[in-house]
């Protein structure tokens, strides 16, 4: 694949994300998943998983991190980064400015918010398919994999625990116990 | 009026100090731009919320643009814009730059071998709270599973069940309440 190949493969599948990117966070994760990792191979699992990692701990939403991330070190270069972030971040620019506009057509629009009431409950699915991709041998190593997501579990679904400590956490018992 | 240098620099705050992202953030986004600025009234900025929540992109970025236009029009924006994306962009472009190096050091592995589990637990324990929050009854709990069933076992992109999702939340719409 020559470079302007790379540059314009890149462009598309990050505005693609930024396009269908609805229900924020997670949500968006099962998509850059399907696209970055299975379709396009610029990263792997385990890689992929490190980014989620890292951006819960540094500031921006996901969409970004992943964008900027993906785009340096799949072309190596910062113009890489930028031209993911820009085009993540295109089709928002473009509806937003629009409904901007427009703010009182939007507001209590029966059709939107019947669109959304869809989009509420099935959103919850691409979050549980992204759970279940990520849940796979390069990621649960062994027996001590399983032990760990459980406290993570039972931390974050019980004692609501803050995720960046919980991280710091996992990442030194990672250390001790490996 | 705002300053295009004045909506910047909010926004580069509010995007240096939205930790994990999303829902955390939206209190420091109504400190800065109702309490502190006055750009938007507590009524606008409720509702600018519904809407940067019903479009497609991150919540952050749909903040800013309806703040940045209602302050000082589409050159408004790109100053909101830029000020909530460059923080990530240039923490995330250093980690990149520099991880690549880092990530085949043993002790870096380790740490984060115990962090690859964790955070699929992040992910996964919200979906309770949030399911009763979307109002899923025990009726309509077989479209999330199937959902997650298409793209998690068959590989199907998750823009077709988005889609779906769309139509059908339309398609109920017009034959529960005949509009």
């Amino acid at each position: 694949m020559s470079e302007l190949d790379l540059y314009i493969s890149l462009f598309i599948t990050f505005f693609k994300i930024g396009l269908f990117g609805f229900g924020g966070g997670y949500a968006m994760l099962s998509l850059i998943q399907h696209d970055v990792v299975e379709t396009h191979n610029w990263i792997s699992v385990a890689d992929f998983t490190d980014i989620v990692a890292i951006s819960q701990s540094t500031p921006g939403p996901i969409a970004f991190n992943t964008a900027t991330y993906i785009g340096y070190t799949a072309t190596g270069s910062i113009w890489g980064s930028a031209i993911c972030t820009i085009a993540v971040s295109l089709p928002s620019l473009i509806i937003m400015i629009t409904i901007s506009k427009f703010f009182f057509m939007f507001r209590d629009n029966k059709y939107v918010e019947m669109a959304m009431q869809g989009l509420k409950i099935t959103v919850l699915g691409l979050i549980g398919a992204a759970a279940l991709l990520l849940m796979n041998k390069q990621n649960f190593v062994d027996y001590k994999s399983y032990i760990i997501f459980a406290i993570a579990f039972i931390a974050t679904f019980k004692f609501k625990m803050d995720p960046i400590l919980m991280i710091i956490a996992a990442g030194i018992a990672g250390y001790l116990l490996y | 009026m705002a300053s295009y240098w004045q909506i910047f620099i909010s926004f580069f705050k509010i995007g240096s100090f939205t930790l994990g992202g999303g829902y955390a953030m939206i209190p420091l986004i109504q400190q800065e731009v109702v309490d502190k600025k006055g750009w938007l009234k507590e009524s606008e900025f409720v509702e600018m919320m519904a809407i940067a929540q019903s479009a497609p992109g991150p919540i952050a970025l749909n903040t800013a643009i309806f703040v940045g236009y209602k302050a000082r029009g589409v050159k408004g924006v790109i100053f909101s814009s830029l000020g909530t994306i460059l923080p990530s962009f240039i923490v995330i472009l250093l980690i990149a730059i520099i991880f690549t190096d880092f990530k085949n050091n043993p002790g870096v592995e380790r740490v984060f071998k115990g962090i690859r589990p964790a955070v699929v637990a992040l992910i996964a324990a919200p979906l309770y709270k949030m399911g009763k929050s979307a109002g899923v009854s025990r009726k309509t709990i077989i479209f999330p599973v199937i959902a997650a069933l298409l793209v998690w076992q068959l590989n199907l992109s998750p823009i077709y069940i988005i889609i779906a999702a769309i139509l059908g939340g339309l398609l109920y719409g017009k034959i529960t309440h005949k509009f």
